[in-house]
């Protein structure tokens, strides 16, 4: 771990695993020290953006390997598995349709962070046999509610946009209504489960 | 209801506060006015507190109506304002009456104008902030003719400021940390002290440079991590895009240094064409 300095008032924690962000981020979030206004998880980093010298006194004192255990909320989507490139993943990953489907609903997913758009979860835990690089050329619109998936990471599209993540298919849930509390379904640390509807 | 009918937005105008911080790890950028300095003042000479709304106009050129009496103020670049014609300077607080139309000219240097009307821009605040954010398009939809806007109850004028309104210089000498990604890239405080050109892509969401491109230390992918505004990121063709309110939370390409705060209001004035070079502070 290292931090790393970002401006006047901020510094980004530079983690050596995803886990190991995780920690850091639900210690942080937990205590939610004097200053701290906004925490934001990125792949292998944490952003402190104020407060940072109480965050830094909590997270060397911290033990990473025992983060609080918090009670993760749950949240599952229906899913109509109908996407444009499920086919594709599937000639890719070497399975049937049916299979891709059936190992995309298995897994239990969790938010690590946000960014791209409001509401937008970069969710991890895709099976390993999904696992695919973004699509050579990007859509210029994406439906909103298109649930996709890219390298390491699997997720939903808030509303319509570009985008060169793998479509499997779409949800009807709302990822993101700025009048709605909280206004994001997804938070970092939230676990999300898939479910096939027809 | 107190309010004020937009006549013509000029060539764009929004709704801006001091913007929602606090929600970036939901994907949710701060947004807010670009010149907070110059929003602040406005809302100073009107006696509104320094958070409240108002209209940021690009290029100025707004034009707006008011249905009951009000002060208001101009501010950002010095610009012609008048009251139904009648000539008044920005920055100084305008009397205006119920009925009257309050033009805002052309400034000759700088980018963007603020309105400021006493009892503040009361349009429903989303995430506690009524703030347009083109980014995600949260917040007001950009003003066109014909809008009407609530305005707040005023409250009392603080008496009048004597201001010396400002000229946006067309160089400017930025103070910048280092880091958090300095190493990624070869002499990065060194390309940076060079003169950089803002150019037209320039928006609220970044301020576009062009010069001699930053070049790389390290090749590969970073993995995508949170951003602060005011962060000068670096892209693969080297040439550095400086975040402003609107930029998106998180990145993946590395940022060389960060612009210290004070310094972002100048930034928000620079128009394409205007020069500018960092220095590490």
């Amino acid at each position: 771990m290292r931090w790393r300095r970002c401006g006047e008032d901020a510094a980004l924690l530079d983690c050596e695993s995803l886990e190991q962000m995780r920690a850091a981020h639900a210690i942080v979030s937990a205590a939610r020290p004097e200053g701290v206004v906004d925490l934001v998880p990125g792949a292998r980093s944490l952003l402190v953006i104020g407060g940072v010298a109480a965050a830094k006194t909590l997270l060397d004192d911290a033990d990473l390997r025992h983060p609080p255990a918090g009670e993760p909320r749950e949240v599952t989507l229906d899913v109509r598995y109908d996407g444009e490139d499920l086919t594709l993943v599937a000639e890719d990953a070497g399975l049937s349709t049916d299979a891709v489907v059936e190992l995309h609903t298995e897994a239990v997913y969790t938010v690590a962070f946000t960014g791209f758009a409001p509401g937008f979860g970069y969710l991890t835990g895709l099976p390993e046999r999904l696992r695919q690089p973004r699509l050579a050329s990007p859509r210029t619109r994406v439906p909103a509610g298109s649930v996709g998936l890219a390298g390491e990471f699997t997720g939903v599209y808030p509303r319509e946009s570009p985008g060169g993540w793998r479509l499997l298919g779409r949800t009807s849930a709302t990822l993101f209504d700025p009048h709605a509390d909280p206004p994001a379904l997804f938070a970092p640390g939230d676990r999300v489960r898939f479910r096939a509807v027809r | 209801m107190r309010s004020l009918e937009v006549l013509d937005p000029g060539r764009y105008a929004l709704v801006e506060d001091l913007g929602r911080p606090g929600y970036a790890h939901l994907g949710v950028t701060p947004s807010g006015a670009l010149d907070t300095v110059s929003l602040r003042l406005a809302n100073r000479l009107v006696g509104n507190p320094s958070a409240a709304a108002g209209i940021e106009a690009l290029l100025g050129g707004l034009s707006v109506r008011l249905t009951a009496s009000a002060t208001v103020a101009v501010t950002g670049p010095a610009v012609p304002v008048s009251v139904d014609g009648r000539s008044f300077g920005s920055h100084v607080p305008v009397p205006v009456r119920a009925g009257q139309s309050v033009s805002v000219g052309t400034p000759s240097t700088g980018l963007r104008c603020y309105l400021a009307v006493s009892g503040g821009i009361a349009v429903e605040p989303v995430l506690g902030s009524r703030s347009r954010d083109v980014l995600s398009g949260i917040g007001p939809a950009p003003l066109k003719g014909g809008d009407v806007l609530p305005l707040g109850e005023p409250g009392i004028p603080a008496g009048a400021d004597v201001v010396v309104p400002v000229r946006a210089p067309a160089e400017l000498v930025v103070p910048v940390t280092l880091g958090p990604r300095d190493d990624w890239l070869d002499d990065p405080a060194g390309g940076l002290s060079a003169w950089w050109t803002v150019t037209a892509e320039s928006n609220r969401v970044g301020l576009r440079l062009d010069g001699p491109p930053l070049r790389r230390a390290v090749e590969g992918e970073l993995p995508s991590e949170g951003v602060v505004t005011g962060a000068i990121q670096v892209p693969p063709n080297g040439l550095p895009v400086v975040f402003l309110a609107d930029h998106p939370t998180t990145g993946g390409y590395p940022v060389a240094a960060v612009v210290r705060a004070g310094a972002l209001s100048a930034l928000a004035q620079a128009r394409p064409g205007t020069r500018v070079r960092f220095r590490m502070s």
